[in-house]
């Protein structure tokens, strides 16, 4: 199977180049992890992170023929030749597929991704109704790939401003549970012209998620609930 | 010294996992220096990939005791677990869930409003009675919710994590003290000198020194092999959980949930042969006794498919609301990994490697233990170990399905406190030796100078190539054997290998070649421990020892990097607080 895969490793190229691999594949090889494994195995200085293998560690996204998704859960039957494999967009790229994702964390880490509920917890579990918890359900399963958030043109123009579909998609996780105390203040925390209200409904997020999520729909949510307190 | 940049802390935690960050949760809140290392982004450690539940006598679906929990897991461990640590782990667990559950863990709810649990196998009521829902739930992504809250949690209490970071070799000094690690930054290449008055082992199991495994790529068992080349026993070895239902030819996980929830194992005639082989417990009978079940029906001829090499696991009749609401990823994963559509169709599995029951010695407070001056469990100063990495031994022969969870659960936060503890008392950093960071120098320095060699990819998977055919479902002494043989040869292997690349920036194959040490160790002593033990006692079924041997296999194994030997060391069948529960026959 064919492949071109953006190449760089700061130490030894001026700039990125695109090199093509023509890689033997086995017929027990389903997912493009396979091939990549079977990659490396020629050439051991193409580097790309990768774990779980199963789609819920988050570790192997990439952008495959233009769209942005993980190795580990795309079946290679539903590529084009050749496979053209680049690093996320919009992220510096340490070397080859692996990008420096700290932009994308620290947006994360800008929503306070934590529980926050002051009141002393009972002795037992708190108490939250099947209704309340179904509320999670499309937020909570974020596996934090950064698919979503390196798709989308916003945060390509302001990564340090915008929080991105995948922190807005948490920060509503949290606002969502009803056990959070914290919604005001998260609220206040989003209110501002790029950290919420860069969002242009491009709906790339929504395409991309590899865990079909809708990230657009909690920043609506986001927006109503914004609404709703100044009424 | 090796010259060395060093970093003082008051605790290293090394992995970022369900145990290495509830431990360090405890030393953050309490307000010590602690560096959390981790080869990956905390949330993609493969406590990510747990499925079923969290085991915890909480009583919210029908009465459960924690004794019951207790007898439940010395059962299920075919009486090789200390009765100490089962006692200390069953009595906590309420307790360790309600606090995720105040963290913010999503758990699935009943109507009342508490925890949602649902069966697991082994789990019963009343001693072996009947099955009783002992397993707290978010959907089938219970080790996702956990991992992300206790990471969320981490994040507010400000602990400093060092992502991609792969901790390399113990520093021990002349008195056997732990004093630290040897670290490279994978980004930069760089070599540091972690300095820690406690390093805790927290890195997982070693599932990817077999060949068909559930488990994800980083479980390479790196802090079983730092232990070892520290001159560490390592404990049980020879007991590895096969999943009975791993995806045919793919390998990937299908939670025992699904049999929980009322799924059933079939073989090509129809059958539902559990039935026949665990009259009372059935499908949900412990996990060796259902992966030995389904060897025996596949080498009988029953297996389904063009090649009879798998059974057909069964959940249509469930309906597609209970699939969607309470096993959405399990249907996502048959679809992707086994072309089938699981509301509809069966789904083919086969027995897998999943867990590996033994690890690092240790006691209820997660220091790491070794027999010194005929004293079994003399403490390793400074060394701790919690987690799937870590024999402390709650799961024994046979690991209890949700059981791993709480393991991490309770013994990530007993050793932090400890810690907490000890290191008030503790005031000075000791000196580091002088030779501290030559032993990871020098595994460094070989593999930047070995212009040609074996290449690691093709002696990984020889590794596990062997260990799948010497060390699967059944044993016996002359597949063994022939293991030991192989794995030795693979041992020099090791020695040659070489990469062509030298890059200093996030070199891949560089820390695929360290792992390759940290694999060689934990296959050695899994094989050479397997082949002492001649009985069948849980996970270990020999067929030409089929009977547990208490009289002269009632003891735990203690495998040694140094001659390659085995010693013992006795079970401990005294609970802390209540009556000891004697081995007898184990029937599901």
């Amino acid at each position: 199977m064919k492949f071109r895969v953006y190449r760089y490793d700061p130490e030894s190229d001026a700039a990125p180049y695109v090199e093509d691999y023509d890689v033997a594949l086995e017929s027990t090889d389903r997912m493009l992890l396979d091939a990549l494994i079977r990659l490396k195995a020629v050439d051991d200085t193409f580097s790309f992170r990768r774990s779980c293998r199963e789609g819920v560690c988050g570790s192997d996204a990439m952008n495959i023929n233009g769209k942005n998704g993980l190795a580990c859960i795309t079946n290679l039957k539903e590529l084009k030749e050749p496979v053209e494999l680049r690093p996320l967009p919009g992220l510096p790229v340490i070397r080859d597929l692996i990008v420096d994702m700290s932009q994308f964390f620290k947006q994360y880490h800008s929503i306070k991704p934590y529980l926050v509920n002051d009141t002393p917890p009972p002795e037992k579990e708190r108490l939250q109704s099947p209704e309340d918890r179904d509320e999670l359900d499309g937020l909570y399963e974020c596996i934090l790939c950064a698919c979503c958030s390196t798709a989308c043109p916003s945060f390509w123009w302001n990564p340090d401003k915008f929080v991105g579909p995948a922190g807005l998609l948490q920060a509503y996780r949290f606002i969502a549970d009803s056990r959070d105390h914290a919604t005001s203040e998260r609220l206040d925390n989003l209110e501002d012209p790029y950290r919420l209200f860069r969002c242009h409904t491009i709906m790339n997020c929504i395409d991309v998620c590899p865990k079909g999520l809708n990230p657009t729909k909690a920043i609506v949510k986001i927006r109503d609930s914004m609404v709703k307190r100044t009424v | 010294m090796s010259g060395l940049p060093v970093r003082k802390f008051d605790a290293i935690v090394i992995g970022a996992g369900g145990s290495g960050m509830r431990a360090s949760l405890q030393l953050a809140e309490a307000g010590l220096s602690v560096a959390v290392l981790s080869k990956v982004f905390p949330t993609r450690s493969h406590t990510v990939a747990a499925q079923g539940g969290i085991g915890a006598s909480l009583g919210n679906m029908a009465e459960d005791n924690w004794l019951w929990h207790m007898y439940d897991t010395i059962k299920g461990s075919d009486w090789l677990g200390d009765q100490d640590a089962i006692e200390y782990m069953c009595k906590m667990a309420p307790q360790v869930v309600y606090e995720l559950e105040h963290f913010g863990m999503p758990f699935d709810r009943n109507a009342d409003g508490t925890i949602y649990q649902r069966p697991f196998g082994g789990h019963m009521a009343n001693f072996g009675e009947k099955p009783v829902q002992r397993a707290c739930a978010a959907a089938d992504r219970t080790g996702h919710a956990m991992l992300h809250t206790l990471y969320q949690r981490n994040v507010r209490a400000r602990t400093q994590f060092f992502v991609e970071w792969m901790a390399l070799d113990l520093v021990r000094d002349a008195d056997g003290d732990v004093l630290g690690v040897t670290a490279l930054e994978m980004e930069t290449g760089e070599v540091m000198l972690l300095q820690a008055k406690a390093t805790m082992l927290a890195t997982g199991g070693a599932g990817r020194i077999f060949a068909a495994s559930t488990n994800a790529f980083i479980n390479t068992g790196d802090g079983l092999g730092m232990a070892a080349r520290a001159g560490i026993p390592l404990e049980d070895m020879e007991f590895w959980q096969f999943h009975p239902t791993g995806v045919a030819g793919a390998g990937v996980l299908i939670t025992e949930g699904v049999r929980g929830e009322g799924g059933i194992l079939l073989n090509c005639n129809g059958e539902r042969f559990m039935e026949r082989y665990a009259p009372n417990a059935k499908d949900l009978a412990s996990r060796d006794v259902v992966s030995r079940s389904m060897d025996q029906e596949i080498k009988e001829g029953r297996g389904c498919g063009p090649d009879k090499d798998y059974v057909l696991l069964k959940l249509d009749h469930l309906g597609p609301e209970v699939i969607m609401k309470r096993l959405p990823s399990i249907r996502e994963i048959a679809l992707k990994f086994a072309n089938v559509d699981c509301i509809k169709e069966p789904i083919p599995v086969v027995p897998t490697i999943h867990y590996q029951m033994g690890g690092i010695p240790t006691n209820i407070h997660g220091q790491v233990v070794a027999p010194k001056n005929s004293e079994p469990n003399e403490v390793v100063h400074g060394l701790y170990a919690v987690g799937e990495c870590a024999c402390v031994s709650v799961h024994g022969a046979n690991r209890l399905g949700t059981n791993s969870l709480l393991d991490l659960l309770v013994f990530g936060r007993a050793a932090g406190n400890f810690i907490v503890d000890q290191a008030l008392k503790t005031k000075a950093h000791k000196t580091l030796p002088k030779d501290a960071g030559d032993r990871a120098l020098a595994r460094l320095a070989r593999l930047d100078g070995a212009a040609s060699g074996e290449s690691v990819p093709v002696v990984a998977n020889d590794i596990r190539k062997a260990m799948q055919a010497h060390c699967g479902v059944f044993r016996n002494q002359q597949l063994l054997d022939e293991g030991v043989r192989k794995i030795t040869e693979l041992e020099q292997r090791v020695q040659r290998i070489a990469i062509r690349d030298k890059s200093r920036t996030f070199n891949t194959a560089r820390v695929e070649a360290l792992e390759l040490d940290n694999l060689i160790e934990t296959a050695k002593a899994t094989i050479v421990s397997a082949a002492a033990r001649r009985e069948s006692r849980g996970a270990q079924a020999r067929s030409d020892y089929p009977d547990r041997d208490d009289t002269n296999f009632l003891k735990h194994t203690l495998w040694y990097r140094s001659g390659n030997r085995v010693e013992y060391k006795p079970v401990n069948l005294k609970p802390l607080s209540v009556e000891a529960f004697p081995p007898k026959a184990r029937t599901y």
